[in-house]
């Protein structure tokens, strides 16, 4: 491509390229900057230079004997994050392929129907789907309702602000995400290739594992990818169901930000909790980029 | 051959789960909805059916600001992010590797890279210190903020579109002497717009969805309908809320509905 041309190519991108590098990467480089200052009295910082943000990540200091040991509360909540992140991708892929596979089973005409009934709760709001999810376990809520009115209990079960209400939450407003992109990868494959595997006496338990998953596996790492990168960094569906009982990192950010006045901190593990997402894409692009190479064979 | 005894598309089970999944969807949706009609104030006290809590949102002049602010802010930052991502898309395809296409494609990617909450964080730190220092506390650190993450979903399917479009039509055009702004504005640009169109469309509800950053940079007055609604919901659950998450689920159908038929419509 001729000189001209690039500079022609990338005049055209510049207006994207130019937002984007002021409204977040800069920001991002002020953060990385901010985790390793000093906290000021009252939030923000004092520019002096620190790696007890960094060190309070994982650590604490005790404030009489300046004794080191592991920061138990922070480490919980990196802990539940992870965890719940994953569990919510496990429950999202057993929920949500078999219905990619029955929806993309359907005729035709069927099938755009069920995919219209996936979409919508798809593009509804996030805090509308929260507060649906939390009407139904809340204390006064649906379930403790019917229960009370059966008779089953006395009182109301408390399930608000436990680990379990973030994990149903969660699980509620991601599941469309894995769903449809396991849909688009099974309606592209080729049922004549369950049919031979038929015909070759496979067991459907033999076909699933050795002909079907692995051909729709780019489908499946994608639906994980999609579920388990904004599961990590969620904020707003914790909040709300978890409370401050069982906070996730994204809590726990704002939390230095806010009551915790601990700026350096709360930007250390801002870094922390994009470090582990972006290790999450590359091993997502390794894994999706070694099947193209095999496609080739 | 008559009918297959043996239906190869068959696995035992996945319709039963299948079923699960779209009742356990949308139960608490349907309850949502039901109770935005009780006429108690308190959800859940059935009180029997009624649209005041409609009719009191409606005359809800917070309410009826926050719906307006989302507006605005959607528009201007869907209308921006797919004008400068519709100019990134066609300068990334359809051409040979060229110097700095890798940095640019990383660069129009980063805002899904990171999660929300820590670019909400990051921007708070800039925008606290230019409101300080500059007084100005307009809806102009929304739209920009809105814009910069609005940008890749806008990119996305503008990109797939032009990728997928045939080049033969261009050189066409080109053959029979038009101009090249001639070419773009009569070829490109016609066999372009459904892409621009679902781009634009992704970049307005991820705009009306966002609440992170929009209730960390909003200055006083500026409650967009997410943050006023997560406001709400901390000061008191009432049937008002419910009414109000209604109409926004109301919006998305709508939405949802109106992208299918103009989708079926360009096919």
């Amino acid at each position: 491509m001729s000189g001209p041309e690039i500079w022609r190519r990338w005049a055209l991108a510049l207006p994207s390229v130019v937002v984007i590098m002021l409204f977040s990467i800069l920001p991002l480089g002020v953060v990385l900057v901010y985790s390793f200052l000093t906290p000021g009295d009252f939030g923000n910082v004092k520019w002096i230079f620190s790696t007890e943000g960094w060190f309070s990540v994982l650590f604490e200091r005790n404030i009489f004997d300046d004794t080191i040991s592991l920061s138990d509360a922070n480490l919980t909540i990196l802990l539940r994050s992870v965890l719940l992140a994953i569990v919510t991708t496990m429950i999202t892929l057993v929920f949500g392929l078999p219905t990619a596979w029955f929806i993309a089973t359907r005729a035709p005409a069927q099938r755009n129907l069920w995919l219209f009934l996936i979409t919508i709760p798809f593009w509804t709001n996030l805090l509308v789907r929260t507060i649906a999810v939390q009407e139904m376990i809340r204390s006064e809520g649906v379930f403790n309702r019917i229960l009370l009115a059966l008779g089953i209990i006395d009182a109301p079960i408390q399930m608000m602000f436990t680990d379990f209400a973030v994990l149903l939450g969660m699980t509620y407003v991601y599941l469309p995400l894995m769903v449809l992109p396991v849909y688009a990868a099974i309606e592209k494959f080729d049922f004549r290739l369950a049919e031979a595997s038929y015909d070759l006496y496979a067991s459907r338990f033999f076909c699933l594992r050795r002909v079907i998953l692995p051909l729709i596996r780019p489908g499946v790492i994608a639906g994980s990818i999609l579920v388990f990168v904004p599961a990590l960094g969620a904020y707003v569906t914790p909040r709300i169901m978890g409370g401050g009982k069982s906070m996730m990192l994204g809590n726990l950010i704002d939390l230095q930000f806010g009551q915790g006045r601990n700026w350096p901190l709360g930007a250390a593990l801002s870094i922390a909790l994009t470090v582990l997402v972006l290790l999450a894409l590359i091993w997502y692009t390794r894994l999706t980029s070694g099947r193209k190479e095999n496609d080739h064979v | 051959m008559s009918k297959r005894s043996f239906d190869v598309t068959r696995l035992p089970g996945t319709a039963v789960i299948a079923m699960t999944c779209f009742v356990i969807l949308y139960i608490p949706m349907a309850i949502l909805v039901g109770y935005s009609f009780n006429a108690g104030k308190v959800i859940g006290n059935w009180e029997g059916a009624s649209v005041k809590w409609y009719g009191a949102a409606l005359q809800n002049q917070a309410f009826l600001n926050a719906a307006l602010n989302s507006l605005i802010l959607a528009t201007t930052a869907s209308v921006i992010s797919t004008l400068f991502a519709t100019m990134a898309a066609l300068a990334t395809t359809r051409t040979e590797k060229f110097r700095g296409e890798g940095a640019i494609h990383i660069i129009l990617n980063q805002p899904l890279m990171v999660p929300e909450i820590v670019l909400a964080i990051a921007l708070v730190i800039i925008v606290g210190q230019i409101k300080q220092m500059t007084g100005y506390t307009g809806l102009g650190f929304l739209i920009a903020a809105h814009t910069t993450f609005c940008i890749p979903f806008a990119y996305l399917p503008i990109r797939a579109r032009l990728e997928g479009m045939d080049l033969s039509l261009e050189t066409a055009a080109a053959d029979l002497y038009a101009s090249r702004f001639y070419t773009f504005r009569r070829v490109t640009l016609p066999l372009l717009a459904p892409g621009i169109l679902s781009g634009f469309m992704l970049a307005f509800v991820v705009s009306l969805d966002d609440l992170i950053i929009s209730d960390f940079l909003k200055s006083p007055g500026q409650d967009t309908l997410p943050t006023y609604l997560m406001g709400e919901l901390k000061r008191n659950l009432t049937s008002e809320i419910y009414a109000i998450s209604s109409l926004l689920l109301l919006l998305s159908v709508l939405i949802v509905a109106g992208s299918w038929v103009a989708t079926r419509k360009k096919d």
